[in-house]
């Protein structure tokens, strides 16, 4: 079982290229809002983080998720 | 009441905020007089066409115009009903025998538009636990085929391979896949490297679509497409394309060698609940595709047209969107929207229309001048569009 806090560290570590403002990031960070990033930014990113995990997120499921806690929720889910 | 509209501020302020700079709206130009292919008078003013997808100039070829002129008069202006029912005449089976004929294919399925050849096919073939796995730069009309059907949707990044196989190897092994590709990518006018690409989805057991609108009776030995000319067009599964572009009319269509192919036209609903095309449309197509499977001269020039192009505006110092010219497309990469739309409008008062695109239909949030080649452009013409390029690009500083 993976450690939530390990995922979310790796995610956070992920995110830290993209996250040009510096903004503080919690499980309720949102991406479109407190990142402010455009959809090519998530693209370049959830393609990182599938590979970091060998997962995929399908675009059904990226419709889903707005929020760091989300993303951590759905890759526990989807390494499982 | 909220106003359902009001989602809509944000592009109206942008448009009110570019067209408040004083250039003119570019999204509605109105073409007065159409000449030829290749001249059309708008504004007033003779204008060179640069930006129309007429790759192969079939909208005035003679033959083409009496074979509409002729089933015009033989069956009237149109067809007022469903493929299905009242609205398949003769000529819409013979376009469908004239495109299996181009293609050597098994199977052709006539749609009205190439957008709901996409929506059509991809919703349909694709259902629920199936996976469609598609270039991040595809087109609206495959998102939104992925968008009406049920199947899952995973995007991979634009002309990479190694994303792609990365991607398919995550995916069920016993689950449906389907990998959507197009021959030529219409923003930037890059090839897609289909013969690797189609290689590693054959090798995951995944069916491949490719969307060949902007290839088809140009690139390839027989004006097939890019699968064609890298090869592995036996592999591919169901290639879409359309009549609005190199046939010269408007249309869409699917061929495959796919035994039950033509169970689709009972399942498919942008097929079954629509009116089918009118018959002359039907005609002047079918006259088209096949006039077509002869143009190898046509393809020559035109291939020298876009490579002098190519070669004229990066000497001039423009920033393309291709390091070669891969196709009869090429765009001119613009510092932002608004400087993009002084160039667009310069060039159109030196009498030349090119298409002006932005995001988000361009990658990147890119915008660009798009430049689409037409077979019926002459070496002096091309030579002219050179002349104008340099001189709105000059005035506008976009170059020095």
């Amino acid at each position: 079982m993976t450690d939530r806090q390990t995922v979310f560290d790796k995610v956070a570590d992920l995110i830290a290229p993209f996250n040009k403002k510096g903004t503080e990031l919690s499980d309720a960070t949102t991406f479109q809002h407190d990142l402010e990033w455009d959809s090519l930014t998530v693209m370049d990113f959830v393609a990182a983080v599938e590979d970091e995990f060998d997962i995929i997120i399908t675009m059904n499921m990226q419709a889903e998720i707005e929020t760091v806690g989300q993303l951590v929720d759905a890759v526990i889910k989807l390494g499982s | 009441m909220t106003d359902l509209f009001s989602k809509f501020d944000p592009l109206i302020q942008q448009r009110e905020n570019l067209l408040a700079t004083g250039v003119r709206d570019p999204f509605s130009l109105v073409m007065e007089e159409v000449k030829s292919p290749t001249v059309a008078v708008c504004n007033g003013r003779e204008t060179i066409l640069l930006g129309t997808y007429n790759y192969m100039g079939m909208t005035f070829d003679p033959d083409v115009i009496e074979a509409g002129k002729k089933a015009f008069d033989e069956f009237g202006a149109g067809t007022t009903g469903s493929r299905v029912l009242n609205g398949t005449f003769r000529d819409h089976r013979d376009v469908e025998e004239a495109l299996k004929e181009f293609y050597a294919m098994d199977h052709a399925m006539v749609f009205s538009t190439g957008y709901q050849a996409n929506l059509g096919i991809i919703s349909t073939i694709a259902g629920k636990g199936d996976y469609i796995i598609l270039d991040i730069d595809s087109h609206a009309s495959i998102y939104d085929g992925c968008k009406m059907g049920d199947a899952e949707v995973v995007a991979f990044r634009h002309n990479d391979v190694e994303a792609l196989e990365k991607r398919l190897k995550r995916l069920p092994p016993e689950a449906g896949k389907l990998v959507v590709l197009e021959g030529v990518y219409s923003m930037l006018g890059d090839v897609a490297p289909l013969k690797e690409m189609i290689r590693v989805s054959k090798e995951a057991g995944a069916m491949v679509l490719v969307d060949e609108a902007h290839s088809m009776g140009f690139i390839g030995e027989h004006g097939r497409g890019v699968a064609e000319e890298q090869g592995v067009i036996d592999d591919v599964d169901f290639i879409i394309g359309t009549f609005s572009k190199s046939v010269g009319t408007v249309g869409g269509f699917c061929v495959s060698n796919h035994p039950k192919f033509e169970v689709m036209r009972l399942v498919c609903r942008p097929y079954v609940f629509t009116a089918a095309l009118p018959p002359s449309v039907m005609a002047s197509s079918a006259t088209s595709i096949r006039k077509l499977m002869h143009g190898s001269n046509k393809r020559a020039h035109l291939w020298e047209n876009s490579k002098t192009l190519h070669k004229g505006l990066r000497d001039l110092g423009f920033k393309l969107g291709t390091e070669t010219p891969q196709s009869a497309i090429i765009a001119v990469i613009m510092p932002d929207l608004e400087r993009g739309a002084m160039m667009w409008e310069a060039l159109l008062d030196n009498g030349l229309y090119v298409n002006l695109a932005r995001p988000p239909a361009t990658p990147a949030g890119m915008t660009l001048l798009r430049c689409s080649l037409c077979a019926e452009h002459t070496s002096e013409q091309v030579a002219d569009i050179l002349k104008r390029f340099a001189i709105a690009g000059r005035a506008t500083g976009i170059i020095s």
